[in-house]
């Protein structure tokens, strides 16, 4: 229970009807003032510091820290590497997000189960150590420019699965990620949607998540994003680093290209 | 043992601020989970943070605060160097402290 | 050490990339492929969950499939497929079986501000609510309203129904039904979902609603 959320409505309700000219956007400046106070001290930090530790510490049935973890840029580089996620990597052949390759790591190096940490719960047993390694990750490329490549040929390739897929309706409601994210200028109740079949600006959409969500108190990767936002279009369940989900993200990435990320960043 | 504070602590002339982040469920007591049950209280009762050992702050908290709960503060006379160390106590009698040093 | 796949919707891509591949494609798989490619991979990672069958997404109609493809390519449908979609639409409207199109506007602002149900969380015994609001601005005293859809305030007011049993207000009374029955017998590729065709909202339900947008004593009309 955020002590903020008590006065956020009535200023919201003061704001209204103080101005005569009605401004849908006013209820919206309200919100933006309340998350502009919330900004400061970002619980991410706490996952960032959590990630951070299990980067380097020795755990798992082999005993071994995750230092020498391929994200793309070569053994132990994290610097950088979340900014050009998803990639194609060469040792599972196929295109990996960076949670589904912290998987990978977690496999290779540290004798985890991968499979079994793909079907555990967000939020519960090694589900949670993947979203705070995620988070670290993610941090230390905070500032940096989206620059995913497009040089291999599944590269390309899952830029036109994930432009399929982020038009594709369905669901008992014909809900498509377009139908929320298609347009420009549109918010669902008052929560402003960014157009995400372009790149959306520095610190939006794709560039946002990880991110600290104020609302539930939670950490969401962009797997668990991508997840909830397929629950809320009545879609059946997208399974944890499938493809659908990293071709998804590698349409929206390479949309993001120059964009800077923000992440962890935070959320109502 | 609880996920560790995040602490920051920075002079500028007279006045230091501290900022805290701490790693708490804070749950009220009167959430009801998934099953209709009530999730027991669960909450950060009493903080306090010392400069150099001395106290300087003192706190009673209730179920009014926020899970994860951010806390800023200022204080005087402290200059680069020096110890901020934060303690927080829970009601089910767990407890943590954590250490800055002033930048 | 090549480590294999670790989940299986990798292993069904991996064997239609490696195959993609050695087809020879210097300059990268057709448009057809790519199709093809994206069904595999719809097939591969969605799965049942909840009351949320994986039907929903492998066994979508005519009307999302066309209309996805068309959202894909970025251009709109041509005049004959967008009629022939709308009429078959049209036909699947359910009309109410007594012939009463108007309910209680109440109870229409309640399903109004209501977005639950069928999502896999949701318990199929729960009644579904319209989601309206997300979309659309209806009652002026609610600013919680979203804007993919076209503001409804003053719906009924604004096309002259005074009198709901008049004769001259039938015409308005069937096209808010059948807009809110099934929203695509009249665009096509409407962004809408289809309340009642769908399963989404009961005759009850769809009653209630058209009444919050047509009863002249709808906050809505105000």
């Amino acid at each position: 229970m955020n002590i903020f959320a008590n006065w956020a409505v009535p200023l919201a309700l003061t704001l209204l009807s103080a101005l005569p000219v009605v401004a849908q956007k006013t209820a919206s400046q309200g919100i933006d003032e309340y998350r502009a106070m919330l900004a400061d001290g970002n619980p991410a930090e706490l996952f960032e510091a959590k990630g951070e530790d299990l980067w380097k510490k020795a755990r798992g049935p082999k005993n071994a820290s995750l230092e020498k973890c391929d994200l793309g840029k070569g053994p132990g580089v994290f610097k950088g590497a979340f900014v050009e996620l998803p990639r194609y990597f060469a040792d599972t052949q196929r295109m990996q997000d960076l949670e589904s390759r912290l998987v990978t790591c977690m496999e290779a190096l540290q004798g985890w189960d991968g499979a079994e940490i793909a079907k555990t719960p967000f939020g519960q047993g090694e589900q949670t150590n993947v979203t705070a390694l995620a988070t670290w990750i993610a941090s230390e490329s905070k500032g940096q420019r989206f620059n995913l490549s497009q040089n291999h040929l599944q590269e390309k390739t899952f830029y036109e699965v994930g432009k399929r897929l982020f038009y594709q309706r369905g669901g008992t409601h014909d809900f498509s990620c377009a139908s929320c994210h298609g347009e420009e200028g549109k918010r669902i109740r008052l929560q402003d949607l960014p157009l995400l079949s372009k790149s959306p600006g520095d610190g939006v959409g794709f560039a946002a998540w990880p991110a600290y969500r104020v609302s539930n108190g939670q950490m969401w990767g962009m797997q668990l994003r991508l997840n909830d936002c397929y629950r809320q279009q009545r879609f059946p369940y997208p399974g944890f680093g499938s493809d659908a989900t990293i071709a998804l993200s590698t349409y929206l990435g390479v949309n993001a290209k120059g964009a800077v990320s923000v992440a962890p960043a935070l959320k109502r | 043992m609880a996920d560790p504070m995040r602490i920051r602590a920075q002079a500028a002339g007279d006045k230091t601020t501290v900022r805290v982040l701490m790693s708490h469920e804070m749950e009220t007591g009167q959430r009801k989970d998934a099953a209709g049950k009530t999730v027991p209280a669960w909450h950060i009762q009493e903080v306090t943070a010392t400069h150099n050992g001395k106290q300087v702050l003192s706190a009673e908290w209730g179920t009014a605060v926020s899970k994860n709960p951010f806390m800023q503060f200022v204080i005087k006379g402290a200059k680069a160097g020096d110890k901020i160390a934060v303690t927080w106590k829970d009601n089910k009698g767990d407890m943590r402290t954590d250490e800055a040093t002033v930048t | 050490m090549k480590k294999n796949t670790l989940y299986l919707a990798a292993s069904a891509t991996l064997g239609l990339m490696v195959s993609l591949l050695l087809a020879g494609c210097a300059s990268g798989p057709t448009v057809a492929e790519l199709d093809a490619l994206t069904d595999r991979i719809v097939k591969a990672s969605f799965r049942t969950q909840g009351i949320a069958n994986v039907e929903r997404v492998t066994a979508t109609d005519e009307t999302n499939r066309a209309c996805s493809e068309a959202d894909a390519i970025g251009k709109r449908l041509d005049e004959k497929t967008a009629k022939a979609i709308e009429e078959a639409n049209f036909k699947s409207i359910r009309w109410p079986a007594d012939g009463k199109f108007l309910g209680d506007w109440r109870q229409g602002e309640a399903i109004a501000q209501n977005g639950r149900g069928l999502t896999w969380t949701d318990d199929a015994k729960m009644a579904n609510g319209g989601n309206c609001y997300n979309c659309h601005q209806m009652d002026k005293k609610e600013i919680s309203y979203g804007t993919i859809g076209p503001s409804l305030y003053n719906f009924g007011k604004l096309r002259g129904v005074t009198d709901p049993n008049s004769p001259e207000a039938r015409a308005m009374l069937e096209y808010t039904w059948g807009k809110v029955w099934n929203a695509k017998a009249y665009n096509a590729c409407s962004n809408m979902p289809r309340a009642g065709h769908m399963g989404i909202l009961t005759e009850a339900q769809v009653r209630h609603v058209v009444g919050l947008l047509l009863d002249p004593q709808s906050p809505v009309n105000q």
